[in-house]
């Protein structure tokens, strides 16, 4: 499905990662696995470091810790947020809303819109795409999008397939009217039928969780993971990344008649190095211009990564120029989403510890 | 250049791959070696095995991983 939005433009960008940081190394004694292949996998899917949260860390958490430094320097106002929109698939409770209970702890005002959306690592350009509509109306001037998530909470220590490359984090995106005749053209798919290759099999009412649905089991390959645990077919995961995402980002460019040459820089969802080469190739892009170090430093945070890309990345650069990007997200759902737009000169873009 | 067994032997040294017909079902080689394999046939080879083709079949023994090979440029 395709989309065009005018006159909308992203106005600053603040990741916020826990200070915790795991080392692939040191937990390769975890998975059962032949210490020599696990440093091949390293080297070719770039595990190294990686930020998850402490235990009892929430989505809420980390968000309302970066709002209060954006509040604290000056950079955003109470008073301003119209919309809070939280993106996340690990939200603190099952009611209500995580970013209700945002909202509550840090006392915004009544007349705003609060909204939690159920996406995965095809989150953040969705997310976009909703605040760009909440902006068509007169009375939204300032929208700020949190995508967050803590799925290392669900993930099993001896499950290899997914462990090592978790990460947590959240990133508050501000989006606002552009004063410029902006132009920025998305696309999204789903496809339901293919949901189970990324899911949590246990924890809500289809599987309540359960002193079963606890106990690990040997799930083949030396992995051990119970039915609490994220799941995730990796090797579907990638055949469907492969397939799909290189025709979305193909037709998107088509559509808004700009070359691939034209794009500065191909932002996409960060799941591991190797599956964002095998994607830069088949695009032709330069690995130069598709960056994929995020995994490497931070881990696989979900929709979290395109905004830690944009930080890490481009910190400088976005603060003084725009760029043409294009961004992509895949992932749970199935989803796949792709936007093409100008970013940039932004207000900030930083990258900040949860202590 | 290395040859493919030569390569496949780097990986999973315990196997001896020219006396299976199927690694997959003799469990020689999962996903993650899958994975190094193509990362190591790529620097080999000086070529970039696409990733739609990262699919088991093509990987099932050293016939199909020379017919990729050919397939995706390397000169074997």
């Amino acid at each position: 499905m395709n989309f065009t939005f005018h006159r909308k433009r992203i106005s600053g960008v603040l990741v916020v990662v826990p200070a915790n940081e795991r080392s692939f190394v040191e937990e390769m004694r975890n998975f059962n696995f032949p210490k020599g292949r696990s440093l091949k996998l390293k080297e070719v899917m770039g595990y190294d470091k990686r930020r998850i949260v402490e235990p009892g860390v929430c989505v809420s958490d980390l968000v309302l810790f970066g709002l209060q430094q954006l509040f604290e320097q000056g950079l955003l106002k109470r008073e301003e947020i119209d919309a809070l929109l939280l993106v996340t698939q690990t939200p603190d409770h099952f009611m209500p809303a995580t970013s209700s209970l945002i909202q509550g702890r840090l006392g915004l005002k009544q007349d705003m819109l609060c909204l939690d959306i159920n996406q995965a690592c095809a989150g953040f350009v969705i997310g976009l795409m909703q605040a760009f509509m909440l902006l068509e109306q007169e009375s939204v001037n300032k929208v700020v999008l949190v995508n967050a998530d803590v799925l290392s909470r669900k993930a099993s220590p001896k499950d290899r397939n997914i462990y090592p490359l978790i990460g947590d984090g959240a990133a508050i995106t501000l989006i606002e009217r552009d004063d410029k005749d902006s132009v920025i053209h998305a696309s999204v798919k789903m496809d339901g039928s293919r949901a189970e290759a990324l899911i949590i099999p246990a924890g809500g009412l289809r599987l309540p969780s359960s002193p079963e649905t606890a106990q690990l089991e040997d799930v083949g390959d030396n992995n051990l993971r119970a039915k609490d645990h994220v799941f995730m077919d990796g090797s579907e995961i990638f055949n469907f990344v492969q397939t799909e995402v290189p025709p979305l980002i193909e037709n998107l460019l088509a559509r808004a008649g700009i070359s691939s040459a034209e794009v500065d820089y191909f932002l996409c969802h960060q799941p591991n190095r190797f599956m964002l080469e095998k994607l830069a190739d088949k695009l032709k892009v330069p690995y130069a211009r598709m960056p994929n170090n995020v995994v490497e430093h931070f881990g696989n945070s979900g929709s979290v990564t395109i905004p830690t890309v944009m930080a890490y990345n481009l910190r400088e650069r976005l603060l003084r120029e725009q760029l043409q990007v294009c961004l992509a997200g895949f992932g749970g759902g199935l989803a796949w989403s792709a936007m093409l737009l100008r970013l940039g000169k932004l207000a900030f873009n930083n990258i900040i510890e949860y202590e | 250049m290395k040859s493919v067994a030569e390569i496949l032997k780097g990986i999973r040294p315990e196997f001896d791959f020219s006396a299976s017909n199927d690694f997959q079902a003799d469990g020689m080689l999962d996903s993650f070696d899958m994975v190094t394999l193509v990362a190591a046939l790529d620097k080999n080879y000086g070529i970039s095995i696409q990733g739609t083709d990262i699919v088991p079949e093509n990987f099932q023994n050293l016939q199909t991983i020379e017919v990729l090979l050919r397939r995706s440029g390397a000169k074997i």
